[in-house]
């Protein structure tokens, strides 16, 4: 650590600068942050068409297809975390750079967050229309997809730095992804459920969710920085 | 170095767990002396391991059928031993990553990778089994029950584990890759089981899962047994082979990018074994 004699607002300078830039490559020309919410969007369109236009049933299934439309569309962005910055060379950059590659790792998670679930969440209210969910269960939606969203970021970290170096990891990584992801939507679904059904607490699926998430904040950058130090060539 | 008590020491050191047991393992991490110990011991293990299947799968066969599942409770033989072998193939391979990135025990990886396949292919089998016993018992051959979707995700990650190690040529690098998703899988192993537990228990009560109900009787319970010690030989039989092998095409892969990196000033009457 070569921290000077600083106030802490200039050590974190560089923090708030490398947040920005990722933000800056994600929603500039071939940052593709908006194919994630399109993707999101075609994947909710094309459920009636399989399913048929039974509103009843569609109000039903809602928050399941919301939420496996946000994984996917999540999975989608996943290779964006790493890759381009492995090919252009500033990962390496970033590695020797000095700083803690456990809070690097956090902020360009934050910055794909910013770029890939909010957007998601907020394009949720409308799409939500589609499928016919009342208004307290897309409160429950939302707030679901707002605490469960970045866990899939983070756990989605982990796995972009262990494929970073493979030529073709994008299929790889999510398959590897996936089956960890699978609690945070088995939650994400259940809180919106408890919302509606009176004979489950309504809280507890959603505090395991909140459990869940921060699990993975505590684990994931650390993994995922272990692995890019062990990892480099 | 006594070769043939290896296992009987694993056990007896149990309880001073530490200083000895790494010391035994340490003794091992020369590749050589490891192939030399495993030549030694693969026959007569392998012999033992056909011995207590066979009599483990005799005795089930002669064992008498349950008073309301019938003759299909043999099934269990197979099936109950896969499935204890496929959660203990993961721990070894969670252990070997500890291993590779703690210890840089040179056969840790050599022992994951190796147990992969075999992880893989216990988790089938009970999968399979247990559908076959499914379909006369429960009248289906799946139902999203807690225990089988945990194990069919444990199938997944076994899967993405191999697709890993196949995508990373070099050994050492796709060693560590796969020792880190191993423990992120380990650690998330148990939260996906409580999950889906969960998940499972909120759309529907109890089911006929305790058919078979929590005591078992003696005259069951002991092929079960012999079988269960049966298939962990032989996953130590397999685990040991799979391990010579990876062990002998990794020398093959050194002399093949020795031979191409060296410059040509051999006679040209030898072949290169490039290509």
């Amino acid at each position: 650590m070569q921290s000077r004699s600083n106030t802490s607002d200039r050590k974190l300078h560089w923090a708030r600068a490398l947040l920005m830039r990722d933000i800056r490559l994600a929603i500039r020309v071939g940052g593709g942050t908006l194919i994630g919410v399109l993707f999101f969007t075609t994947v909710i369109t094309i459920v009636p068409f399989g399913l048929g236009p039974d509103m009843k049933l569609l109000s039903v299934i809602a928050p399941g297809i919301l939420w496996i439309g946000a994984l996917l569309a999540c999975l989608l962005g996943l290779d964006r975390l790493l890759q381009s910055d492995h090919d252009d060379g500033s990962l390496e950059l970033m590695l020797m750079s000095g700083r803690p590659l456990e809070l690097i790792i956090l902020i360009k998670c934050l910055a794909h967050w910013l770029t890939t679930g909010l957007p998601l969440i907020l394009a949720t209210p409308i799409l939500a229309l589609f499928l016919n969910l009342d208004a307290a269960q897309l409160g429950a939606v939302l707030l679901s997809l707002l605490v469960g969203t970045p866990a899939l970021t983070l756990i989605g970290m982990t796995g972009a730095a262990i494929t970073v170096h493979l030529r073709r990891g994008g299929l790889l990584l999510a398959v590897l992804v996936l089956p960890l992801t699978i609690p945070i939507l088995i939650f994400g679904v259940a809180t919106v459920g408890a919302a509606s059904d009176p004979l489950v607490p309504a809280l507890t699926p959603f505090l395991a969710l909140c459990g869940l998430s921060l699990l993975s904040l505590a684990i994931a950058p650390v993994a995922a920085a272990f692995s890019l130090r062990v990892l480099q060539h | 170095m006594d070769n043939d008590t290896e296992y009987g020491t694993r056990i007896d050191d149990q309880e001073t767990f530490g200083l000895e047991f790494i010391m035994q393992l340490l003794a091992f991490a020369n590749p050589t002396r490891f192939l030399k110990f495993v030549q030694v011991v693969l026959r007569p293990l392998a012999i033992l391991a056909i011995a207590t299947i066979a009599a483990g799968l005799y005795l089930g066969f002669v064992a008498p059928e349950d008073y309301q599942q019938g003759s299909t409770v043999r099934i269990m033989y197979i099936h109950v031993p896969a499935a204890w072998l496929s959660m203990f193939c993961y721990s070894l391979m969670a252990i070997s990553a500890l291993g590779t990135l703690v210890w840089k025990h040179p056969l840790a990886d050599v022992s994951a990778k190796a147990a992969a396949p075999i992880g893989a292919a216990f988790t089938l089998i009970a999968l399979l089994t247990g559908s076959l016993w499914g379909k006369p018992m429960w009248g289906t051959y799946w139902e999203w029950d807690a225990r089988m979707t945990s194990v069919l995700i444990l199938f997944i990650m076994y899967i993405g584990l191999i697709a890993l190690w196949k995508a990373i040529e070099d050994p050492i690098l796709a060693g560590k890759a796969c020792a880190i998703l191993t423990l992120v899988g380990a650690i998330n192993l148990p939260v996906i089981k409580f999950s889906v537990e969960w998940w499972n228990s909120l759309h529907q009560p109890a089911s006929v899962l305790r058919l078979d109900g929590p005591t078992i009787h003696p005259s069951l319970l002991t092929p079960l047994l012999i079988s269960a010690i049966g298939f962990t030989l032989l996953f130590f039989t397999l685990h040991m082979m799979a391990m010579r092998n990876e062990i002998l095409s990794r020398r093959i892969r050194t002399l093949r990018l020795k031979a191409a990196a060296a410059p040509i000033t051999r006679q040209p009457a030898t072949q290169e074994p490039t290509s």
